[in-house]
């Protein structure tokens, strides 16, 4: 073979899929201001009473303008929000099961404490998955993990989180391989009870992984690893990126502030 | 008589399963020359390289380089004089594009900002790959990557390159061309490589590893000219060269 | 089963958050000694193994799905500490990076998927080690059982949470149910492959397994008949004993205990009585209780699907002897 391993994606999702070129001002920021603006936002979104409606719509113009200054495509930011249609078919089945009082809507009574934690889950989860795309499609995985431990997450667990990305690429092409291998042999195990092939193969899924894991570990070692990536020279953020960041989100912080403070909360 | 860049001293290894791997190795290789280790498969010649920086620890014997022990103490220097180019280069580039990797090395030991910058640029000259410093690695066709994975290691300016079997896999074009590179760096060399008529094109000396032990060490020509040496050792020339009639490029 | 945004109300999320920080403090702690740092890159290795199985996902009837957990894998591998702090890892970048699991309900997430299934699983296989025969298959056997108990804990920590701060109006019954039954196949499988891939690390390199380097050993990969019955008795039994403690009271129209609490937070309209939904309304048959007819079946069930399993696990690794243990091969 001579050209490179194929970009394939695979699944939900291989790390540097979710990663969408570019050079807008939202991909410039700092990764820890765009992790902190994320965690700002949503919490802001999940603390607002479903009934106040309008805030809602408030963050929804603030997502989709940050996504738009990123230049992601919008069919790109269609796909990866397909990740919530679990949780919306479960919403969707809330005004059928709720209790009463109900509500008429055509033909069917719905219930209306239902119908309110239908569209809570619906417009609170979507905006998270929004406010996610916003960082994985504007910041590198890498940069990511660098950002989270200039925001003093513990060593520990952005140095566990760099070897899991990189052995997820190795975990990814061994499982690739080897079902390559197994299809070539007549074998396509689908179902539950073939669980058994399936297992047998994890496990040997596993110590290849971990034998090649190995050799990228040595040639890590080799140049110098002591186990923690080394920082390229990057400035830390200045107050300008801080204030860039955090502008929508702080508003969002806000608006959740006052509709909380003067709503009831619905139950 | 100056200081060996890489000095072997009775190296002895077993596997943790108690396979005898190495068995009282010893050799030394001097200030820019070019040596080859040749040997079947099973030898023991990739377990020697993890040897040479500090990877793997010996049962017993030593190992210097440029008259530094290879000892626990001194492990990061060593991995900064001793760089290892291994036979898989998607196990050395690990980084989202080609300037990080190169820059992994040297960052590692704290170079930073524009003396960074230049010590990356100045490596990927040197292999000639200046102008895919932005792709990610993976895009790269092999020839390439070992390319890239070769400007890695002299990134962090190493007293001797060791490369583990350079060529497997590659095409005759990507051949000649990591030849050219490889014969233009002013550097000292070790090469495991299976591939003979390389090994005569690039090493004028060879050592030959066989069951542990080495069994041979010298002019390259000669020990390919020598049939009952390369039979006993598993060692074959492809069909129809001479070593004889072939001129070795100037080391 | 990740927990997205808005799906249980603020303050359960918020006090999830805090037990899971407790938890994961305390590991952090643990984590910093030096023989623990040099497990960081298996560690690693094993969060993206568990990443990479919790991609098989099983769709359950409420509209969430299920997938494999993992914790009890890691707890085996890397003992319960480091092995809560790679599962944690996977939690908290599945929710950050792949929006899988809302930001807000990470502490939910973290402590269902990360917290309970690693140390309920550490538990589960210390304890069967304990009436185990100390040899490696035995090891296999406490593995398999750590790994189904710890997704029925999991599963019902999460039913817990949802009766304390669901935000559905959908009865906690009909969650629970579809939720932890689905769990029990889960964690069946879970238990499979969790067994399958500690034998097969075993085989090649037993030093990387945390939970065997605990014990003296002997070397025998073989399962043992009565080994294997045993652990499989001992999972289903637990399994059967959870699901019917727990089961009960969500079950029950007339509640008491954890739904009463439910309905005292307005969740529930107490008006709803009897006419509560779900799909056990329709076993009710004058005078027998439909929670006990539930409950009586969910633990038949859960045993019945547990020797089945077992029997395949048995099946399986008794094949595996010592002629087909590879060499250690080591470099080149």
């Amino acid at each position: 073979m001579s050209r490179g391993k194929p970009a394939s994606v695979v699944t939900t999702g291989h790390a540097h899929a979710l990663y969408v070129h570019g050079k807008s001002p939202v991909h410039r920021l700092p990764p820890e201001c765009k992790v902190a603006a994320l965690l700002v936002f949503v919490i802001a979104v999940v603390a607002t009473p479903p009934r106040a409606v309008w805030a809602f719509g408030l963050y929804a113009a603030i997502a989709a303008a940050v996504l738009a200054v990123s230049g992601v495509p919008r069919r790109v930011v269609a796909r990866r929000a397909v990740v919530e249609i679990p949780f919306l078919l479960f919403a969707v089945m809330l005004p059928f099961l709720g209790p009463p009082p109900d509500v008429a809507v055509g033909p069917m009574e719905l219930s209306t404490v239902g119908l309110w934690a239908a569209w809570s889950i619906v417009a609170k989860g979507t905006l998270g998955v929004l406010a996610s795309i916003a960082l994985t499609a504007t910041t590198e995985v890498t940069d990511i993990l660098e950002g989270l431990d200039r925001l003093r997450v513990p060593r520990v667990f952005t140095d566990i989180a760099g070897f899991m990305v990189r052995y997820l690429d190795v975990i990814l092409g061994e499982q690739r391989r080897m079902r390559v291998a197994m299809l070539s042999r007549g074998y396509d195990p689908r179902w539950w009870w073939q669980a058994r092939a399936l297992a047998a193969s994890a496990g040997s899924l596993f110590i290849r992984s971990y034998e090649r894991g190995e050799r990228v570990f040595f040639a890590m070692t080799a140049r110098g690893y002591q186990g923690h990536m080394p920082r390229f020279a990057r400035e830390e953020a200045g107050a300008r990126s801080w204030v860039l960041a955090l502008a929508l989100p702080t508003l969002a912080a806000a608006v959740a502030l006052a509709t909380a403070t003067w709503l009831e909360t619905p139950r | 008589m100056t200081t060996p860049a890489l000095e072997v001293v009775d190296l002895c290894y077993r596997y943790p399963d108690g396979t005898e791997v190495l068995r009282d190795v010893g050799f030394h290789i001097h200030p820019g020359e070019r040596v080859s280790l040749l040997g079947p498969n099973g030898a023991g010649k990739t377990t020697l390289v993890l040897h040479l920086n500090g990877i793997i620890e010996p049962d017993s014997g030593t190992v210097r380089v440029a008259g530094l022990p290879v000892v626990p103490e001194h492990l990061m220097e060593v991995r900064r004089r001793t760089g290892v180019v291994f036979q898989d280069p998607d196990d050395q580039l690990f980084m989202p594009t080609v300037w990080k990797d190169v820059a992994f090395g040297p960052a590692n030991y704290g170079l930073e900002g524009e003396a960074l910058a230049a010590r990356v640029g100045a490596a990927l000259e040197s292999v000639g790959m200046t102008e895919v410093a932005q792709r990610p690695p993976h895009h790269l066709s092999l020839g390439q990557r070992r390319r890239v994975a070769v400007a890695t290691v002299l990134a962090m300016e190493p007293e001797i390159l060791v490369l583990d079997e350079p060529t497997s896999n590659l095409d005759p074009a990507s051949r000649r061309e990591l030849a050219t590179v490889l014969t233009g760096l002013d550097i000292t060399m070790l090469m495991v490589t299976h591939d003979l008529p390389y090994a005569l094109e690039l090493c004028p000396r060879s050592l030959v590893i066989n069951d542990g032990r080495i069994v041979a060490d010298g002019s390259t020509a000669d020990l390919l000219a020598d049939a009952e040496l390369m039979a006993a050792n598993r060692l074959e020339l492809p069909l129809g060269f001479d070593p004889r009639v072939v001129v070795p490029r100037a080391g | 089963m990740h927990i997205p945004d808005g799906f249980i109300n603020g303050a359960t999320s918020a006090g999830a958050a805090v037990v899971a920080a407790g938890a994961v403090g305390a590991a952090l702690r643990k984590s910093g000694q030096e023989l623990q740092r040099r497990m960081v890159p298996m560690a690693g290795l094993v969060a993206a193994f568990i990443f990479a199985l919790q991609m098989l996902n099983f769709p359950v009837a409420a509209g969430t799905s299920g997938h494999l957990l993992g914790g009890a894998l890691a707890a085996v591998l890397l003992g319960p500490s480091m092995g809560l702090l790679a599962v944690t890892v996977v939690v908290v970048l599945q929710a950050l990076v792949f929006a899988d699991g809302g930001i807000s309900a990470l502490g939910l997430n973290v402590l269902n998927m990360a917290v309970v299934t690693s140390l309920v699983g550490w538990g589960a296989f210390i304890g069967s080690m304990a009436i185990l025969r100390k040899r490696t298959s035995s090891v296999v056997v406490a593995s398999f059982v750590a790994a189904a108990i710890s997704v029925i804990a999991s599963s019902i920590a999460f039913a817990f949470e949802y009766a304390i701060g669901g935000q559905g109006g959908a009865p906690v019954g009909t969650v629970f149910t579809a939720v932890a039954g689905v769990h029990t196949l889960i964690g069946l499988g879970e238990g499979l492959i969790t067994a399958a891939t500690v034998a097969a690390v075993l085989v090649v390199r037993p030093d990387l397994v945390f939970g065997a380097r605990r014990y003296e050993l002997e070397t025998s990969i073989q399962v043992s008949r009565r080994g294997a019955v045993a652990g499989f008795v001992a999972s289903g039994l637990a399994a059967a004993v959870l699901l019917v403690v727990f089961v009960a009271p969500f079950a029950n129209p007339n509640p008491d205990g954890l739904e009463s609490t439910a309905e005292q937070e307005g969740f529930i309209d107490t008006a709803a009585d009897n006419s509560v939904g779900g799909p056990l309304a329709g076993y009710g048959v004058t005078g027998i209780d439909s929670a006990t007819v539930g409950t009586v079946l969910a633990g038949v069930v859960g045993v019945l699907l547990t020797f089945l399993v077992g029997l395949l696990v048995f099946r399986l690794f008794s094949r595996v002897d010592q002629s087909r243990l590879d060499r250690s091969p080591g470099p080149p």
